[in-house]
């Protein structure tokens, strides 16, 4: 039977295996989303002191597992008030138009030795193309509400974003610079030989950059002023109720992965292992190359996010800006900078012959 | 063939788009159609396979230009009885730019002969390990270094004007000074009061 199976998977035309494989990445895509959203809860409770969602159960397993799939089903079947004075069109396209780059960024995203949807040459130039078309469902949204708050969300967080792109953008140039490539794939490849050659090793303060951006990027906490629950109600997506909001939650925790995947494909080389090349642990099951690495790489930065969330106060605006335009961005510039010394001096990643 | 019958739906939409934001009504629908008229040249880019261009296209003029564009009309508001006045008031400007505009593309067609321009062909596929921006890399940064670093420099130079039109201090403006803000101490903000208490009269 797999037998057949894989025969019958291989006879496939390229074009629908690909199909496939689109399919089985987006519905893991939002099944993970809504595990997120559990997962979330419950690590802020812990972290507070509280037991999170406990009451609703899927199948008798751990107590709290339905809750993501109870809410899903009761903002489906919510009735979606649309304002009297909205636009209408630009309203229900919005969330649409958030969404979607959210999920198609993972079409160049490397997620084992040989899985990837596509193998762009300029797979970075359009993560970033992409990453800067999310800002478009957040301002739509805002705008069309015809509502004070949404729109001032929507101000606040369109500013936010073009800010942190430029820094975020920065620092990849950094890891371009030291990966010689575009190529995500490539990129990965280059960082073979344990943790430590890998680019955060080198790379660190663009790391630091690149994370902080990323947060800022999806509007989460620390950076969330674009839905201040105490001075703006819910920010951009006030006005949303039912599936509508659905999809913006979906959109923001889609980016939250997103981010998390980004920073270990370019900083924590991906589907690498960390101790890949290391005597003894290297030659075992554990050194070599996997999707579950780059599962639990993901993993941990997306803790890292919900950590800061329980952690850290709201930034003010101001203080947003101020740390964005002269905290990071001086910073990728100066590494940049460091950048080009070592690369002259055929230091770290330089040392490498696919780099001359 | 699939590239063509692509190329014909992409320039369709972008010709669409093109006229859509010239007769919407709403500014902001006008900067939408904008937006897709981008995205559909970025497509047209990429099928001639100069995938650097479409996306910086895609990445300077929609995620960046554009959002501050849609940032500035959204905040209008526009009273179009005013604006249609000013319109025949102008027209003949308008019309005097189209004229030369049309003149110049007809100009650069005719002078490589109709006959010479194959418009049914398009340029031969490189292979798959061919990258764009690499190729586009090498001219820039070796044939054309000067040139790329005076448009850099001419940027810079925009940039900084920006920023000095801008800046104006105005008189009375109450600001904060982040970095006294932040080195603050509880001795500076606050007097330890101690009192005696007082024997109930």
């Amino acid at each position: 039977m797999p037998h057949t199976l894989a025969t019958a998977w291989a006879s496939l035309p390229g074009i629908a295996r690909t199909t496939v494989w689109i399919l089985i990445i987006t519905i893991a895509l939002i099944l993970c989303v809504a595990l997120l959203t559990l997962w979330e809860r419950k690590v802020i409770g812990w972290m507070q002191l509280r037991r999170g969602p406990n009451r609703v159960r899927l199948l008798g397993l751990f107590p709290g597992l339905g809750q993501p799939f109870a809410d899903v089903f009761k903002l489906l079947t919510k009735e979606v008030v649309i304002p009297t004075n909205a636009n209408k069109l630009i309203f229900w396209t919005a969330p649409m138009i958030a969404l979607i780059p959210a999920f198609a960024a993972w079409a160049v995203i490397p997620l084992s030795p040989d899985l990837v949807i596509s193998k762009a040459n300029a797979g970075l130039l359009y993560l970033l193309a992409l990453s800067s078309m999310g800002v478009y469902g957040v301002i739509l949204a805002g705008w069309s509400a015809n509502s004070k708050y949404a729109f001032l969300g929507a101000l606040r967080s369109a500013a936010q974003m073009v800010a942190y792109e430029i820094a975020m953008g920065f620092a990849l140039v950094g890891v371009l610079m030291a990966s010689g490539s575009m190529n995500l794939g490539i990129i990965v490849r280059n960082q073979e030989g344990g943790f430590l050659s890998q680019n955060w090793f080198w790379l660190f303060p663009l790391f630091v950059v690149y994370f902080i951006s990323g947060v800022a990027e999806t509007n989460r906490a620390p950076f969330d002023v674009a839905e201040g629950e105490s001075e703006i109600v819910a920010g951009f997506h006030v006005e949303y109720s039912g599936i509508a909001f659905a999809l913006f939650f979906l959109a923001e925790y889609a980016n939250m992965i997103l981010i998390s995947a980004l920073t270990a494909v370019f900083f924590f080389g991906g589907w690498l292992s960390p101790w890949q090349g290391w005597p003894g642990i290297g030659s075992t099951i554990l050194g070599q190359p996997s999707f579950f690495w780059l599962a639990l790489k993901i993993f941990l930065f997306l803790f890292v996010f919900l950590w800061f969330r329980a952690t850290f106060p709201r930034y003010r605006y101001d203080q947003i800006m101020r740390l964005g335009w002269k905290a990071l961005i001086p910073v990728t510039l100066v590494w940049i900078g460091v950048e080009m010394v070592l690369a002259s001096y055929h230091i770290g990643p330089w040392a490498h012959s696919w780099y001359h | 063939m699939l590239v063509q019958i692509l190329f014909l739906i992409f320039a369709t939409l972008l010709v669409a788009a093109a006229l859509g934001l010239i007769t919407a009504r709403n500014p902001v629908y006008s900067a939408l159609f904008l937006v897709l008229c981008f995205c559909n040249s970025a497509v047209i880019w990429l099928l001639i396979e100069a995938e650097f261009l479409a996306i910086v296209l895609v990445l300077v003029y929609v995620g960046a230009v554009m959002v501050l564009f849609l940032f500035v009309v959204m905040m209008l508001d526009i009273n179009l009885a005013e604006l249609r006045r000013g319109f025949t008031r102008f027209a003949w400007l308008g019309w005097v730019t189209a004229i030369a505009v049309i003149a110049e593309i007809v100009d650069v067609v005719w002078s490589h002969g109709l006959t010479g321009l194959d418009v049914g062909r398009s340029a031969a596929p490189e292979s798959a390990s061919y990258s764009n921006t690499l190729a586009l890399g090498q001219v820039i940064y070796t044939r054309y270094a000067y040139p790329f670093e005076l448009a850099a420099m001419l940027l810079l130079v925009a940039i900084v004007a920006a920023i000095a039109l801008t800046m104006r201090r105005r008189q009375g403006l109450k600001y904060q000074d982040i970095s006294r803000q932040v080195s603050v101490r509880a001795a500076d903000r606050v007097r330890i009061v101690k009192v005696k208490a007082e024997k109930r009269t």
